[in-house]
């Protein structure tokens, strides 16, 4: 479970801001590091951060809620991004989407109770000849049938 | 400092380079409308309402003049139509979002702003960014800040910080053109029992 691991977490950050006392310019990118290494900003790693850079904690959130790059809640081992732009809308990615959150038993934005997978929708991944296009992690799966959606999840561990 | 004339609204107004186009004017008493502005506070140039319009037609642009740097013989409106017709549009914009504060409902009259065209989608917030800049610039303390992006953007009081230095200072309530932040704050403060 995710907050067994607090005190872990806070090792986690702390070795990464390490590298960057005072660097407030540098926020966004420590942001994505710690991201990308806990997979969420927990609290007191957002604390944490403002006191070592130097930046106003009300700045941390800011940016931090401003890009969907960002996470305050635990996110899941893979993420799996539905795209529900134009073209792949009108080439079905409604039903994918549907057949996403049942097979995954959640709703996009949410993450699976065994923080497996985490399910969200984009606008476009620029590839739309490909659509419907389903992004798992940061495998592109493309040209996508409903019944392909179940064995590309269960593909994963 | 370096002396610069400009035409608004037809009189010759003498200001100081480095100026906005709002501080010459309204050193010359004229009244331009502002939400967002605050003679403390970094210019923020949020709110549009301060919108004016410069140059000679038929080359003439709306700016807001709370941001833009007055310069030497520049030709400024400040009640032409184009202006008024805008700045309408921005009031009937406003009062949907905060139909209840006055600072808004009676400059919409002033502007004959009646019919409710709009659907009231009330956040009574108008994102100012008063509180928030006045907080950081003034106090230094950065108790309140702005989050999410778009449409969902809005002010939150940080926790860490807001509980011990907020309930002393305040000074930021009564700058809110709305009157919603003391009323979140106040809401908050009840949720927590505290006096
Ligand atoms: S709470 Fe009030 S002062 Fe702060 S941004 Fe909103 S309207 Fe402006
Ligand atoms: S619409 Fe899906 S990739 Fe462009
Ligand atoms: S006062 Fe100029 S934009 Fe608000």
């Amino acid at each position: 479970m995710v907050t067994d691991n607090s005190e872990a977490d806070v090792k986690k950050i702390n070795h990464i801001l390490a590298g960057y006392k005072g660097e407030s310019n540098l926020l966004i990118q420590v942001l994505l590091e710690i991201q990308k290494e806990l997979r969420w900003l927990p609290k007191e790693g957002l604390i944490r951060i403002s006191q070592e850079l130097n930046v106003p904690l009300r700045q941390v959130y800011h940016a931090v809620t401003f890009y969907k790059a960002f996470s305050l809640v635990p996110k899941g081992k893979y993420t799996v991004t539905v795209c529900v732009g134009t073209a792949c809308h009108v080439r079905g990615s409604p039903r994918i989407l549907d057949r996403v959150e049942q097979t995954l038993g959640i709703n996009s934005g949410d993450t699976t109770p065994d923080f497996k997978f985490s399910l969200e929708t984009v606008n476009c991944l620029g590839c739309c000849a490909m659509g419907p296009v389903m992004v798992v992690g940061d495998v592109y799966h493309g040209k996508l049938s409903l019944d392909q959606v179940r064995r590309i999840l269960d593909s994963y561990d | 400092m370096e002396k610069i004339t400009l035409n608004i609204d037809g009189k010759e107004i003498t200001g100081e380079d480095g100026m906005t186009i709002l501080e010459v004017a309204r050193g010359a008493g004229i009244d331009i409308p502002t939400l967002c502005y605050h003679e403390k506070l970094e210019p923020y140039g949020v709110c549009r309402l301060c919108l004016v319009e410069i140059g000679t037609p038929p080359r003439t642009r709306l700016v807001t003049s709370c941001v833009y740097p007055a310069a030497d013989g520049l030709v400024v409106k400040t009640r032409s139509e184009r202006v008024i017709q805008t700045r309408k549009m921005l009031l009937e914009l406003l009062l949907a979002r905060a139909p209840g504060a006055k600072i808004i409902k009676d400059l919409a009259e002033e502007y004959g702003v009646t019919k409710a065209r709009l659907r009231k989608t009330a956040t009574f917030c108008i994102l100012c960014g008063l509180c928030v800049r006045y907080c950081a610039e003034i106090k230094k303390a950065d108790a309140i800040g702005f989050i999410g992006r778009g449409i969902e953007r809005e002010v939150m009081f940080i926790p860490e910080i807001a509980t011990e230095s907020c309930p002393p200072c305040r000074e930021c309530f009564p700058l809110c053109p709305t009157g919603v932040l003391e009323s979140n704050f106040r809401l908050v403060q009840s949720l927590l029992f505290k006096k």
